[in-house]
């Protein structure tokens, strides 16, 4: 056994120089310079993009691959037209809905006659900048959006890109008095805007939209309040993430500038779906209502049904009740 | 038909520029914009490696399905190319593509960044082939010529392959059958969804 044992051995250890004496020669051509080199998967597993210098000026261009941007396109080209469409084209059937079974909320009392200031000329002068403004936002932006699939068919390559290259510098621009007017609706209407208790009992009672009550409030009611939230905290956040898009790199790279980009438009598709709403109950969802932001003036009877405790408050302000407060003394105060 | 595609053999990289200054003269491409980059990872340390990188003319394109105006196309070589007369300089192939290839003639000019401008292939653009105005838009047509791009033409060390990709993808195969070792395809997986088992 003991010698079976040793043959074996030296017949296992010739096999293994033979090996080795072979493979020597082998390795010696193989040898692999860049063995211990970066490797491709191995970088976007660890840092999910490759960056090295580069000896060009443009710095930026060391960012070598960054494959996220197949994620941003999914976002881009299927998420945001679902949520975009769901959101705008939802919005607009509820009020169709809405409007076809409860109809225009109309003045219960009629018309006085007699009038109060509702907003000043600055207050309209700033609601209709911003409102303009972000009309052309909405559209040019909507645009960049569902443009390709529902417009670009039906005007061709040259009319549709024309009309996208205007709509881009409309959009451009026009941010910056849009972002003026969110500023001021802030600074202007916040006194107004805080919610209080009455906003709650407003709201146990459906606002006077849903049946036909008509919940006591301020100068600015729940719903209103709800509004100039939206516009001031979306418009701040369409605003910041689109001046981060308007100029590249000052402040993020293009991981940052995508998610910027789904930002501003998820906010932007939500933002135009309630600047609709907002729409509708100013003009055919509620009899007077459009006075309040066209003239400036509204029918007394319509501040007593929808605002009751502003109008009371105005009229404490400006005295006995058989002295109705008219537009001209109103406005000077 | 070709499939045009691009193989940076990582492993022959060493640097040099000359495809960055090639393309550059041969396209007089403008200030500010470098339509191929050598971009060098640990630089000066153990592990370094450079690679040069250009528009890769993805399958499937991520650049030509953001484009807001439908402005890309893809020829039947499959090389990605683009009209700057549809252009509106929109940034959403910037932010789409992972190899950075999409550029802008401005930046930070209140959006207005100007028409993209990236590698054509050496392919010229969708006006008639050799045309001065094509030239002017985006530089020489060599494809229309019966050339490959000039970047991987001249590269000092081979590490630049142009060509059909069946055909630089088997020269790759056997260099690093040859050699005994490869570090890969850089990019492909990303613009073509393949690698070259190597």
């Amino acid at each position: 056994m003991a010698s079976f044992g040793r043959v074996f051995r030296l017949a296992f250890g010739a096999c293994a120089l033979l090996l080795v004496i072979m493979a020597a020669p082998a390795s010696a051509q193989q040898v692999n310079p860049t063995a211990s080199s970066v490797k491709e998967q191995q970088l976007l597993q660890e840092l999910d993009r490759i960056q090295g210098r580069v000896s060009i000026p443009d710095q930026r261009s060391g960012v070598l691959e960054q494959p996220q941007g197949r994620e941003w396109r999914e976002f881009r080209n299927v998420t945001l037209r679902w949520i975009g469409g769901v959101a705008i084209i939802g919005m607009l059937a509820v009020l169709v809905i809405f409007y076809l079974t409860r109809g225009m909320v109309r003045l219960d009392s009629g018309r006085s006659g007699r009038t109060i200031v509702r907003f000043t000329l600055v207050e309209r002068f700033v609601h209709w900048m911003t409102a303009i403004c972000f009309i052309i936002l909405a559209i040019s932006g909507l645009n960049i959006t569902f443009g390709r699939p529902l417009l670009l068919p039906l005007v061709g390559l040259e009319a549709f890109s024309e009309w996208s290259q205007w709509a881009k510098y409309a959009h451009n621009y026009l941010s910056f008095p849009f972002t003026v007017g969110v500023v001021l609706i802030f600074l202007m209407w916040i006194a107004g805007n805080i919610p209080n208790k009455v906003d709650v009992e407003w709201i146990k009672r459906g606002g006077g939209i849903v049946g036909h009550d008509h919940p006591p409030a301020q100068r600015f009611n729940a719903g209103q309040k709800m509004i100039y939230w939206i516009v001031v905290i979306g418009g701040g956040l369409v605003a910041a993430t689109g001046y981060e898009l308007m100029f590249p790199f000052y402040v993020t790279g293009i991981e940052g500038m995508q998610i910027a980009q789904i930002v501003h438009s998820v906010v932007a598709v939500l933002f135009v779906a309630a600047m609709i709403a907002h729409v509708y109950i100013g003009t055919i969802g509620m009899e007077g209502a459009f006075e309040a932001m066209g003239s400036g003036d509204v029918d007394l009877n319509w501040a007593r049904e929808h605002h009751s405790l502003w109008l009371d408050e105005q009229r404490a302000r400006t005295g006995p009740n058989d002295k109705e407060p008219q537009p001209a003394t109103a406005a000077a105060e | 038909m070709a499939r045009m595609k691009f193989l940076c053999d990582a492993d022959r990289c060493i640097e040099c520029n000359a495809c960055v200054t090639a393309c550059k003269n041969e396209h007089e491409v403008p200030w500010g914009i470098n339509r191929r980059r050598v971009v060098t990872i640990n630089d000066g340390k153990p592990g370094e490696r450079s690679v040069t990188m250009a528009c890769m003319h993805c399958t499937d394109a991520p650049c030509a399905a953001v484009c807001p105006v439908n402005c890309f196309y893809t020829t039947a070589d499959g090389v990605v190319l683009h009209s700057k007369d549809l252009c509106i300089g929109c940034g959403y192939c910037f932010y789409a593509c992972p190899f950075g290839a999409p550029q802008y003639p401005k930046v930070g000019n209140f959006g207005s960044r100007g028409k993209m401008d990236k590698c054509t292939y050496c392919a010229g653009g969708p006006e008639a082939d050799g045309s001065q105005e094509e030239y002017e838009k985006y530089g020489a047509n060599r494809l229309a010529e019966g050339k490959l791009p000039l970047c991987a033409e001249m590269c000092s060390t081979k590490s630049l392959l142009a060509g059909d990709g069946e055909i630089i993808a088997k020269i790759y195969r056997e260099r690093v059958m040859t050699r005994g070792y490869g570090s890969g395809a850089w990019g492909w997986k990303t613009a073509y969804r393949e690698t070259i088992e190597s």
